[in-house]
């Protein structure tokens, strides 16, 4: 198989964090990514595996701050190298189904009981079995040596991590729902602060900061299943603003209009660089200093800020986090849902409804071969500037008709 | 004597024109043959004895008894005074306002009037400064008066300050400053600058609260005043004339003092700015080049200090007092006697520059919006009789037009460039859809109660002021401002001149007839076909 590898070299991944603020693509030509011609991994000794051969896979924001080294040095104990890069994917399995990957290697996958009857991949609160069972550790395809990952023409996958596209998805929409679970992960956990504003009689707003691809997922969950919530959203390009109304959102700004756009909904004081009050929760899907720090800021005391976007080594003034009694959460990757009216569901079963229903096919906005690989990355890196959104690699064979 | 305003034909022997860009100048050579430039007349000669005159007004008031005879002790009087945002420049030491308002305290004093409070009348604008007040009335008047909290602004937001008056019968609700409505005599000291100020609007306008404002600063009563200076066909002055007749109805006794000035705008060295070019000497030539490549090099915010620095040498021309609407015609006669210049017939296009200073931005920035104001609401306005530019005419204008605010002074103008504007330029629209959310907004009243920040409502009664410019010309113009920030207006970004009148040609054909206002000093154009 060909394949996309990331190997363990500090030399490669120093060369890749000094060139990235230069070049996405000499980051990925010259750092810890290469090319190669390999065996495909070998299925494990467990049941359910199966080979599947990628047809889209998608370039995420984890994927770059891995290959231009941006990446915490947290990881390094919950990855093993080398490893394929690549976690979001449409691919055909080699029972003949297409499928998408959710990609976390949960219980069921490493052959370890399941936290509760009916979990998903991505449940429990004791994240051992990510270092555990019958695979290396990893916390997801993509960064694990044993499966192999989706920048690749050939990987293994447990049946728990397959779900079944509907023949009337294309692979164009399918390859988006791996980031809309994320996307609907976050908005549902604003739902706490959603939920007490509305019993409270309050119109509960919500503000995003961020329309990347994550961002716009989040924009779409918020609106598909968080009822009730006034959605502002800052995107920093043109673009982004168009695709976070078309998806939902009741107000788009550049993202730094958004805390005025936020006080303009709420209509309170602004006491410094502080809003007095603000909005009930924050999605923020960009995950730097700058941004935590300005969620804090316009989210309003005991209110809740969600951190979408991946966010390495930051400096923060968390003073005003104290004093407003702000909870801040992460929120990774996806699980089993409690939605508004209490039905319990899994995220990767709403995404494949959403991205659907809110057409993510639109978000995809170009693919390359995987030799192009350079110009991929490169694209990626500069997707919001380029007008772009989700970057994929095409793996299909040539000539081949979309589904 | 002064020569009057006159039209001048451009040919192939004019020199550019001064155009003014905000913090700068430019020198553009219009086309010849089809071009003409309005020049303001030359300033009035001012009153010799200006305390004199004022003295003699207030013992020989129009259609009222002398003030000393409306004096007595134990009666409550108020002051009420014109705010900061005119004269325009702010004007040299003593101040008009201080002079009149020294001259009747001398009065009340010699009457034994002790219960006396002096208001500034800023209606909806932003609260004057200590140092601005102190240059109004003086530091005599203000050091026995502000300590003591007998000096102090007209409050538009503390319910607890204010009195319903009444309603006209047109519906139009009249409520005003309390302690003004019902003193035993409220006496008014205007400084008219231009025909539009003064009359019934100086207390109905500049004492009142939204409720009442909103019933004329509207789009629908902005474009029927055609123009502001002329009052007979101005919605605007009719409504508050109605809300003066609930006044009167009311029972507040209002003595009316009023004062015009030439139009000596610019102290040297930037005197050559109000002459006409063909007259500038070597020195005036050098005085521009040398000032707009010093600009150039400037940071905007050192040039803005400096211009707004300049205090005007203008000097009263006039001052009369009684009654209000009796005070007012004379009052306008001065103005006009000032300012008016007769033109035969409406042109194609109608150029200005835009200087870097409007009623609202005094010390302050002239952000995209009153950029709008001074183009379409001033500027356009400046006729009487029917517009320069004839409908479906175009309107080129020069300013940098930058997307910067004072956030001090013009919070909700932000809001309103970024959220209404990004929304609709239409006046109608937006005062349906958003201006019940800025007038109302807690943190815009807060900070123009207790900060130094026009009322919430404020930008979009800016944008209403050039609804007839704007349905009027088909087209508008902006030489050098930010392309994105002038299509956020709803106009057109130009680079140059050329430009522009390229642009234009789209609308007016490519021969069109053009006319420059050259203001400031400030004009009316008297236009007859």
């Amino acid at each position: 198989m060909r394949a996309l590898k990331i190997s363990r070299k500090p030399a490669k991944f120093a060369v890749a964090r000094l060139m990235s603020p230069i070049s996405a693509a000499g980051a990925a030509k010259y750092g810890p990514l290469d090319l190669v011609n390999e065996n495909a991994p070998a299925l494990p000794s467990g049941d359910g595996w199966h080979r599947i051969t990628p047809r889209l896979t998608g370039i995420c924001g984890s994927d770059l701050s891995l290959v231009e080294g941006h990446a915490s040095t947290y990881f390094d104990d919950w990855v093993s190298f080398p490893f394929v890069p690549g976690h979001e994917v449409v691919a055909d399995c080699d029972d003949g189904r297409r499928v998408v990957l959710e990609p976390v290697l949960g219980h069921a996958a490493r052959g370890l009981p399941l936290p509760f009857d009916g979990a998903a991949p991505g449940d429990g609160d004791d994240y051992a079995h990510l270092v555990g069972g019958c695979l290396e550790p990893g916390i997801q395809t993509g960064f694990c040596t044993s499966t192999g990952g989706g920048w690749s023409t050939e990987l293994i996958a447990h049946e728990s991590q397959l779900h079944a596209v509907p023949d009337d998805m294309s692979d164009e929409c399918a390859v988006l729902v791996e980031p809309a679970a994320g996307g609907i992960h976050a908005a549902l956990a604003t739902w706490p602060a959603v939920k007490a504003a509305l019993e409270r009689g309050e119109t509960p707003v919500v503000a995003v900061l961020g329309a990347g691809t994550m961002g716009l997922c989040a924009v779409a969950g918020l609106r598909a299943f968080v009822p009730g919530a006034r959605i502002v959203v800052g995107a920093r390009y043109p673009h982004q603003q168009a695709l976070a109304r078309a998806l939902g959102a009741d107000v788009a700004v550049p993202s730094d209009e958004l805390s005025r756009a936020v006080r303009r909904e709420v209509g309170c004081h602004v006491v410094g660089d502080h809003l007095s009050g603000g909005s009930h929760a924050t999605i923020d899907a960009v995950g730097d200093s700058s941004s935590i720090a300005a969620s804090i800021k316009f989210t309003r005391p005991r209110g809740r800020v969600v951190l979408l976007g991946m966010p390495a080594e930051v400096t923060v003034d968390l003073t005003g986090l104290w004093h407003r009694e702000t909870a801040l959460v992460g929120a990774y990757t996806y699980g089993t849902e409690t939605l508004a009216d209490g039905s319990r569901r899994h995220t990767f079963d709403l995404a494949i409804e959403l991205a659907r229903t809110a057409r993510f096919d639109r978000l995809l906005s170009a693919t390359y071969r995987l030799d192009e690989y350079e110009d991929a990355i490169a694209h990626a890196a500069a997707a919001g500037r380029r007008g772009a959104v989700k970057i994929a690699f095409d793996l299909r064979p040539p000539h081949q008709e979309t589904r | 004597m002064p020569r009057p305003g006159f039209v001048l034909d451009v040919d192939r022997s004019t020199p550019p024109i001064l155009f003014w860009r905000g913090e700068n100048f430019s020198l553009e050579k219009l086309p010849a043959g089809r071009s003409r430039v309005i020049y303001p007349p030359e300033p009035l000669p001012a009153i010799d004895d200006i305390d004199g005159a004022i003295r003699h007004a207030l013992l020989n008031p129009i259609d009222q008894d002398p003030l000393p005879s409306q004096l007595f002790p134990g009666m409550r009087l108020t002051i009420a005074f014109d705010d900061v945002s005119l004269p325009l420049p702010k004007m040299q030491r003593p101040d008009i306002r201080q002079r009149v308002i020294e001259a009747v305290l001398d009065l009340a004093a010699e009457a034994g009037v002790d219960d006396v409070h002096i208001i500034a009348a800023l209606a909806l604008h932003r609260r004057m400064t200590e140092a601005e007040l102190r240059h109004a009335v003086g530091d005599r008047v203000y050091d026995a008066f502000a300590p003591r909290g007998y000096l102090y602004q007209h409050d538009a937001e503390d319910p607890d300050k204010l009195s319903f008056l009444g309603t006209t019968p047109h519906g139009e609700e009249v409520e005003i400053n309390k302690r003004a409505a019902e003193s035993d005599l409220l006496v008014y000291v205007n400084i008219n600058l231009v025909a539009m100020d003064g009359g019934w609007k100086s207390t109905a306008t500049g004492l009142s609260s939204y409720k009442s404002l909103r019933h004329h600063h509207n789009p629908e009563t902005m474009t029927h005043s055609r123009s502001f200076m002329d009052q007979h066909r101005s919605e605007l002055h009719k409504s508050n004339w109605r809300m003066g007749k609930v006044l009167l109805d009311s029972g507040v006794k209002v003595f009316q003092i009023e004062t015009t000035l030439n139009t000596d705008t610019f102290p040297k060295p930037f005197d050559f700015l109000s002459k006409r070019e063909w007259e500038w000497t070597a020195r005036d030539r050098m005085t521009f080049l040398a000032t707009t490549k010093a600009l150039n090099r400037t940071p905007h915010r050192l040039a803005r200090d400096i211009f707004h620095s300049i205090e005007a040498p203008h000097q009263m021309t006039s001052v009369q007092a009684g009654e209000v609407e009796a005070v007012h015609r004379i009052t306008t006669e001065h103005v006009y006697k000032q300012q008016l210049v007769e033109v035969k017939g409406q042109t194609d296009i109608l150029t200005m520059g835009i200087p870097y200073i409007s009623p609202y931005n005094v010390h302050s920035i002239l952000n995209p919006i009153l950029v709008q104001v001074m183009a379409m609401g001033y500027y356009f306005n400046m006729y009487r009789g029917m517009p320069l530019v004839r409908e479906g005419g175009v309107i080129i204008m020069t300013h940098p037009c930058r997307p910067e605010f004072n956030p001090v002074h013009h919070p909700s103008y932000i809001d309103f460039f970024e959220q209404v504007l990004a929304d609709t330029t239409d006046p109608h629209v937006m005062s349906q859809k958003w201006e019940k959310q800025y007038a109302e907004d807690e943190w815009y009243k807060h900070l123009y109660r207790t900060g130094y920040a026009y009322h919430g409502v404020h930008p979009f009664y800016m944008w209403y002021w050039g609804t007839h410019g704007m349905k009027h010309c088909s087209r508008v113009i902006v030489v050098g401002g930010d392309p994105k920030t002038v299509r956020r207006l709803g106009f057109v970004p130009a680079s140059t001149m050329d430009d522009a009148l390229e642009i234009a040609s789209d609308v007016v054909g490519r021969a069109p007839t053009i006319t420059h206002l050259h203001t400031p000093p400030l004009m009316v154009a008297d236009v007859s076909l």
